[in-house]
């Protein structure tokens, strides 16, 4: 699968607070609501101009903090298919992968990637071009894998117990 | 080869002797869950199973908005309130409780060996009864409702090594701090982190709770901290569960092992927005604070109400300030009632919360206004942590935010003269 988009590019440890900020967590379970308020205390236009294809970048120990779900989910609510970052905080990443957003780990791509490039990345080749050549990630394997290609852990799981075919 | 506690954990999980990098499918022994059960319940149904496959090991606790502040969160509760009784969850606990993490401890849910997960980040704190806790999304509680099992990536493990003797009115929080600093927020990702040493064996047992509950702050999975006789009578006196205590092997392979001597340590103060942005309190100069906090899962415990009270009584908080504390759970609130405590505190101008999360995470009350500085005793102090992206949060120990409210300014509580009259 290819993915193409702009770049919106952070630094290091982007934590939940500001990707979804803690005073919504209970309030806002709608996960189209979610949306509007990804990267809020951040950059407040994430939200209004992300758009399908975009990938948000980001350096060292992306998602750190709470294990709110939202966090990832508002990110792929508003609009953004992919997370490249030189690394992802653990509950964080699960949360990714449960979602079927897919979190890639590549700090070369990083390094290249400025804030409005357009970038490529194809999931089943593990390539990510950029404008200063192509960057190749681990490719998901095993379990997470499959949770993946089922389109997430709730889709997985229904499969899993015979629900959905 | 020997095993790690994490290695050993999972190994007795998954029937056979598993290595740090695989993916193993168990059956955890507890399950938590709080004001989030709300959102889990719908995602629940979306997966299309009526009933939970194992309601006895799930644990439902509201604190974190509660009571609730609004109707959006009124109505949230009222879902959780319905879903546990449908669905035959017997260990619910409502908002008259406390913080999830202590209750959990405090009535015996959480024992040595278990596998203990949370749809909350600070679930790790359950290593300080020995089990492997770590917190888990709301998807994945939802799975575990669905199916009672939960995929799980087996850690590498550091060993954080403590020795010397901590200096008078230095705390595990002043340590933790600084092995934040040290280790870093992302040192430690996906790692279990064992905390063991001869220094252990002289903190009290929440003293110990502040290492694996601020263990998530630098990256990992987990913390543990190997139950002592000290621990294991406190345990039994809320359970009578049977449990084997897990320790790791003494030739167990650590991915990196680190030692704290802790005989030289200051009071450390946290500075925004980073939980490894560490100072001594003496380098961090003239910060006036508009608000102070006692409690949260991190430093709400008896001790910690203890100490404020010592350094509180008969005196009152610096004029333009305000102070909020809050019991990590009832039982403790009761205590310090007793103790008379609460009333020192509410004598020197604190504003007495109900137990809870309180305003640790901005969700209700006690928000910041921008330009705000906030100094507390919890555990995380990301911009915006506490309802306010214009706002400063610090974090120290108990003793240094109770000075601090005294002179309105970050201060070293050692220079109150309180320790004097301490043995």
């Amino acid at each position: 699968m290819s993915i193409k988009g702009r770049a919106w590019k952070y630094g290091d440890h982007i934590n939940t607070d500001v990707i979804f900020p803690g005073k919504y967590t209970y309030t806002i379970t709608d996960p189209e609501e979610m949306g509007p308020h990804a990267m809020e205390d951040l950059d407040p236009e994430f939200a209004k101009n992300v758009k399908p294809g975009d990938c948000v970048v980001g350096g060292k120990n992306f998602g750190c903090g709470s294990s709110r779900e939202q966090a990832p989910q508002s990110i792929k609510v508003a609009g953004a298919s992919v997370i490249i970052a030189r690394g992802f905080a653990r509950i964080f990443y699960r949360n990714c992968i449960n979602l079927g957003l897919p979190a890639l780990v590549s700090s070369e791509a990083v390094d290249a990637i400025e804030h409005g490039d357009q970038v490529e990345v194809d999931l089943d080749k593990g390539t990510i071009t950029t404008k200063k050549g192509v960057f190749t990630f681990p490719p998901f394997e095993g379990y997470a894998k499959t949770i993946i290609d089922n389109g997430g852990l709730i889709p997985h799981t229904r499969k899993m117990l015979g629900i959905d075919p | 080869m020997g095993q790690t506690f994490a290695e050993k954990v999972l190994s007795n999980k998954a029937g056979h002797a598993v290595v740090p990098g695989e993916i193993v499918e168990i059956e955890p022994d507890v399950a938590m869950s709080h004001d989030n059960t709300a959102a889990i319940s719908g995602i629940f149904k979306k997966i299309g199973v009526d009933k939970i496959a194992r309601p006895e090991i799930h644990v439902v606790i509201l604190d974190h908005a509660a009571p609730a502040p609004n109707e959006i969160i009124a109505r949230n509760h009222k879902i959780v309130r319905e879903f546990v009784k449908e669905q035959g969850i017997e260990r619910f606990h409502d908002i008259n409780t406390g913080i999830c993490h202590q209750v959990m401890c405090e009535k015996g849910y959480v024992l040595p060996g278990m596998v203990a997960i949370g749809s909350d980040s600070h679930s790790c704190m359950y290593g300080a009864m020995g089990a492997f806790g770590t917190g888990i999304g709301r998807s994945e509680m939802a799975v575990v409702m669905a199916t009672g099992r939960l995929w799980f990536k087996v850690p590498e493990t550091i060993k954080v090594n403590l020795t010397g003797k901590l200096p008078k009115g230095i705390t595990s929080k002043d340590l933790m701090l600084v092995i934040a600093k040290t280790i870093g927020t992302d040192g430690a990702i996906y790692k279990m982190i064992e905390f063991t040493g001869p220094l252990m064996a002289d903190l009290s047992i929440a003293q110990r709770m502040i290492f694996p509950n601020m263990s998530v702050e630098i990256g990992a999975k987990g913390g543990f901290v190997e139950p002592d006789e000290a621990m294991l009578s406190w345990i039994r006196e809320r359970s009578d569960v049977p449990f084997e205590v897990v320790s790791a092997d003494d030739d167990a392979v650590y991915e990196k092992v680190y030692d704290f001597d802790c005989s030289d340590l200051q009071p450390q103060i946290a500075t925004p927005h980073d939980i490894d942005l560490v100072y001594d309190v003496g380098e961090v100069k003239n910060i006036k604070v508009d608000q102070f906090m006692l409690g949260t899962c991190c430093n709400g415990r008896l001790e910690d109400f203890e100490v404020t009270a010592k350094i509180l009584k008969g005196k009152k908080i610096a004029p333009d300030t305000r102070f909020l504390a809050l019991p990590a759970s009832t039982e403790i609130y009761l205590e310090a009632l007793k103790a008379g405590y609460i009333q020192t505190l509410i004598e020197a101008g604190v504003v007495m919360m109900n137990p809870g999360c309180g305003p640790c995470m901005g969700a209700h009350e006690g928000v910041l206004a921008p330009g705000e500085v906030a100094l507390t005793t919890s555990n995380r102090n990301f911009k915006g942590r506490m309802g306010c992206k214009e706002a400063d949060v610090y974090l120290g120990s108990p003793a240094t935010v109770a000075a601090s409210s005294l002179t309105g300014y970050i201060t070293d509580h050692r220079d109150t003269g309180w320790l004097d009259d301490e043995d």
